[in-house]
C-alpha cells in the first residue's frame, strides 16, 4: 500500500487533490481510498487530506500516520504544523516553493534522504500562469506523478478531465504537465549528482 | 459500473434509483452531500417524478416526510445529530404511524460540546424509536443498503434508518459498483401502501389511542421488527440473486470459527478491525470479528450463534451510554446470558477521535491476556481529565469544563491524528 499526506490550507484544493489522486489511481486498476481530515474548515486555516493507494482492497480507516509521501502546498505550514510526522525514512516530499530545502530550514532534516526524492515545484506560479487562479493544488499532482512514481502523468491528466472542463480544464494540463517536466528534470539532476559524488 | 466517487455521491445515486417520489431534508454536516446531489438530480430532470421540497428545520423535514409518505408517495429524507435529535418527536410518529420512510442518518456526535465528526450517538440515542436501523461498513454496501431499505420498509411498513459513518464514508473517495436502473427495477417493487390518505377514499391516519388498544399497538410495532429479522436475511439473499454481491444480512463474521476472542462493532471500523485481525493471525492468535449490520431488530439469536465457541468478546462501540458503560454492549450482554462468557466494553472513537490499529492491536492482545477492565475508553488521554478533576476539586468556579480541557489540550492544528 502506498499512502500519500497533503498539507495545505483551505482554499488551496487539498481534499480536491487527494480526491483526484484517488480517481488517477481509480484509472489504472488500483484500488484507492481519499479522504479528508476536517477541522472547522474555512479559508487559510491548515487542511490535511489522505490518499491510500494498494492492489487490494483498503479497509483501513485510521487516518495517514506513516506516509510514503507528503505534498506540501502551503510552505508556510513548515512552522505551524508537524507536516513531517511518520513519514517514512526516504519518503517522498514534494513541496510548492521556489526555494530549496536549504532555503527553507530543512537542510538538517533531509542531510541523509535520498536526494532524487526531495523536490520542489513553484506550483502557484504555475496556476498563476496557466490557470490565472492561485490554486496549487493540481501542477503539484503532476509534480507528484513525476517524483513518485506510483501513478502516470496520463492518468492525473485524465482525472483533471473528468473534474474540471473547458478552459480551467486545459490550463491545470498544461501546469500539470509543466510541473510534471520540473520535477523530472529535478530528479535527473539529484541522480546524476549522486552518481558523480560516487 | 464500477467508479470512483464520494460516498455521499454514491448514495445519491442509488437513492435516485429507487425512484423516490418525495425528498424533504435540511442540511447539516456531514449528511449535507448526499441531498445536494439528489437535489441537482431532480433539478437536472436526472431524477423524474421526484418532488425535492426545501423545509426550515429537521422537524419540518420529518413532518414532511409523514405526510408525503401517507399520500402513498416513496419519501426519503436524511440528517445527522442534532438534525435527528432536532426531530425526533416526529420519527416516533413516522413509525408509530407505519410509514415505510427512509432516512439516511451520516453518524455524527451529539453536543455540547458541538462536535460535527463521526461517532454513533445520533442513530443509538434512537435505539428504542421504532424505526429499522440498518449499520454500513463501507460505501458500497451504504449505497446497496439504501435500495435493500425501501423494499424493506415497504414490505412491512416500517421506517428505516441507513446509518454510514461521518465524514469516514460520506466524504470518502473509493470504488463502488453503482447498479443499473434495470436491476433496482427487477429487485424493487412499486410502492404499494398499506394506508393512503385518499381523498376519494377517506381514512384518517393517527388517532388517539387509550389504554384500551395502545399495548396492542406497540406489539404490533415489535412484532413486526421481529418480522424483520426474518426478513432481512433473505433480502441479501434476494438483493445478491439480482446484483451478485452478499451485502446486508443481520451480522457479518470475519474469521470466527475457531477464535478464542471475538470482536464486535458497527460500521466503518470493521474495516480497520479487520486487518488488525488478519495481522494478529498472522502471529497466531485466534480472534476474530462480528459485524452488526441489523442494530435495529437486534439479532440476539444470529449474535448468540456467532459467539457460541468463542471464550471472551469484545464490543467496540462509537457510543456511550453515560452513567451506564455500552449501548451496543447492553444488547450483546444480554443475548449471551448464560453461555458463561468473559465479555468487555470498549468505548472508542467518540467525536471523530481516530481508532488506529496500533491502539487496537494493543487492547485486543490485553482482552487475550484477561487483563482488559470491564468498561475501557480507547486512547483516553487521562492527564486532560485528571486536570480538570483536580482543578474542580480545587476551585467552586472552575468555569465550564469543555474550555479549559481545550486549553489543557493546547493547539489541535499541529496534529495529524
Amino acid at each position: 500500500m502506498f499512502q500519500v499526506r497533503i498539507h495545505g490550507r483551505g482554499g488551496q484544493g487539498v481534499v480536491t487533490a487527494a480526491e483526484m489522486l484517488s480517481v488517477a489511481a481509480f484509472d489504472e486498476g488500483r484500488h484507492a481510498q481519499a479522504f479528508p481530515s476536517f477541522g472547522s474548515e474555512r479559508m487559510g486555516a491548515p487542511v490535511v487530506a489522505f490518499c491510500r493507494i494498494d492492489d487490494k482492497e483498503i479497509r483501513l480507516r485510521e487516518p495517514i500516520m506513516e506516509p510514503d509521501a507528503i505534498i506540501i502546498q502551503d510552505p508556510t505550514l513548515l512552522h505551524q504544523v508537524d507536516v513531517f510526522a511518520g513519514l517514512k525514512k526516504d519518503g517522498f516530499i514534494l513541496i510548492n516553493t521556489s526555494k530549496t530545502f536549504d532555503q527553507l530550514g530543512l537542510g538538517d532534516f533531509i542531510r541523509d534522504w535520498r536526494q532524487e526524492r526531495l523536490c520542489t515545484v513553484p506550483a502557484m506560479d504555475l496556476a498563476l500562469k496557466h490557470v490565472g487562479r492561485a490554486v496549487p493544488n493540481v501542477p503539484l499532482l503532476g509534480g507528484f506523478a513525476a517524483v513518485a512514481g506510483v501513478l502516470q502523468l496520463e492518468s492525473v491528466i485524465k482525472a483533471i478531465k473528468d473534474r474540471f472542463s473547458g478552459k480551467v480544464a486545459d490550463g491545470n494540463v498544461a501546469a500539470a504537465r509543466e510541473a510534471y517536466a520540473i520535477v523530472k528534470a529535478e530528479m535527473e539532476a539529484a541522480m546524476h549528482g549522486e552518481a558523480h559524488h560516487a | 459500473m464500477l467508479k470512483q466517487t464520494e460516498g455521499s455521491h454514491a448514495v445519491a445515486e442509488a437513492v435516485a434509483l429507487c425512484r423516490p417520489e418525495v425528498i424533504c431534508a435540511y442540511p447539516i454536516s456531514p449528511q449535507t452531500h448526499i441531498v445536494e446531489g439528489l437535489g441537482e438530480m431532480v433539478k437536472s430532470g436526472d431524477l423524474k417524478d421526484c418532488e425535492f421540497i426545501n423545509v426550515e428545520s429537521e422537524f419540518a423535514a420529518m413532518s414532511v416526510a409523514i405526510g408525503s409518505s401517507a399520500t402513498g408517495a416513496r419519501t426519503y429524507t436524511a440528517t445527522a445529530s442534532q438534525g435527528l435529535l432536532f426531530m425526533v418527536e416526529a420519527v416516533y410518529n413516522a413509525s408509530g404511524l407505519g410509514l415505510p420512510i427512509v432516512m439516511t442518518v451520516a453518524n455524527r456526535a451529539i453536543g455540547a460540546p458541538i462536535n460535527i465528526w463521526n461517532d454513533h450517538s445520533d442513530s443509538l440515542s434512537q435505539r428504542d424509536c421504532g424505526w429499522i436501523q440498518l449499520f454500513a461498513e463501507t460505501n458500497q454496501e451504504a449505497l446497496d443498503l439504501h435500495i435493500q431499505a425501501f423494499k424493506l420498509a415497504e414490505e412491512l411498513s416500517l421506517p428505516v434508518m441507513v446509518c454510514m459513518d461521518g465524514f469516514i464514508l460520506t466524504h470518502a473517495y473509493e470504488r463502488v459498483d453503482i447498479p443499473t436502473q434495470e436491476q433496482v427495477d427487477a429487485f424493487l417493487p412499486p410502492y404499494e401502501p398499506r394506508q393512503v390518505l385518499d381523498p376519494a377514499e377517506p381514512v384518517s391516519i393517527g388517532a388517539m389511542v387509550g389504554p384500551e388498544a395502545f399495548m396492542e399497538v406497540r406489539y404490533l410495532a415489535h412484532a413486526k421488527q421481529m418480522q424483520a429479522l426474518e426478513r432481512i436475511p433473505q433480502m441479501a439473499e434476494e438483493f445478491q440473486a439480482v446484483f451478485g454481491r452478499a451485502i446486508g444480512g443481520l451480522t457479518h463474521s470475519y474469521r470466527t470459527d475457531d477464535a478464542d476472542t471475538i470482536v464486535i462493532a458497527m460500521g466503518s471500523v470493521l474495516g480497520t478491525i479487520k486487518d488488525v485481525v488478519d495481522e494478529m493471525r498472522d502471529a497466531g492468535e485466534k480472534i476474530g470479528v462480528l459485524g452488526i449490520t441489523s442494530f435495529r431488530p437486534f439479532p440476539i439469536a444470529a449474535v448468540a450463534a456467532a459467539l457460541k465457541h468463542c471464550k471472551r468478546f469484545v464490543v467496540l462501540e462509537k457510543s456511550l451510554a453515560v452513567g451506564s458503560g455500552g449501548i451496543v454492549a447492553t444488547d450483546v450482554r444480554m443475548a449471551v446470558t448464560g453461555m458463561g462468557l468473559k465479555g468487555y466494553t470498549v468505548v472508542a472513537g467518540l467525536g471523530g477521535r481516530a481508532i488506529t490499529k496500533k491502539s487496537l492491536h494493543a487492547l485486543f492482545a490485553k482482552a487475550g491476556r484477561g487483563e482488559l477492565e470491564p468498561v475501557t475508553f480507547l486512547d483516553l488521554d487521562w492527564q486532560v481529565v485528571n486536570r480538570q478533576l483536580e482543578r474542580e476539586r480545587q476551585t467552586r468556579r472552575s468555569g465550564p469544563a469543555a474550555e479549559s480541557m481545550l486549553r489543557d489540550v493546547g493547539t489541535v492544528a499541529s496534529k495529524i491524528a
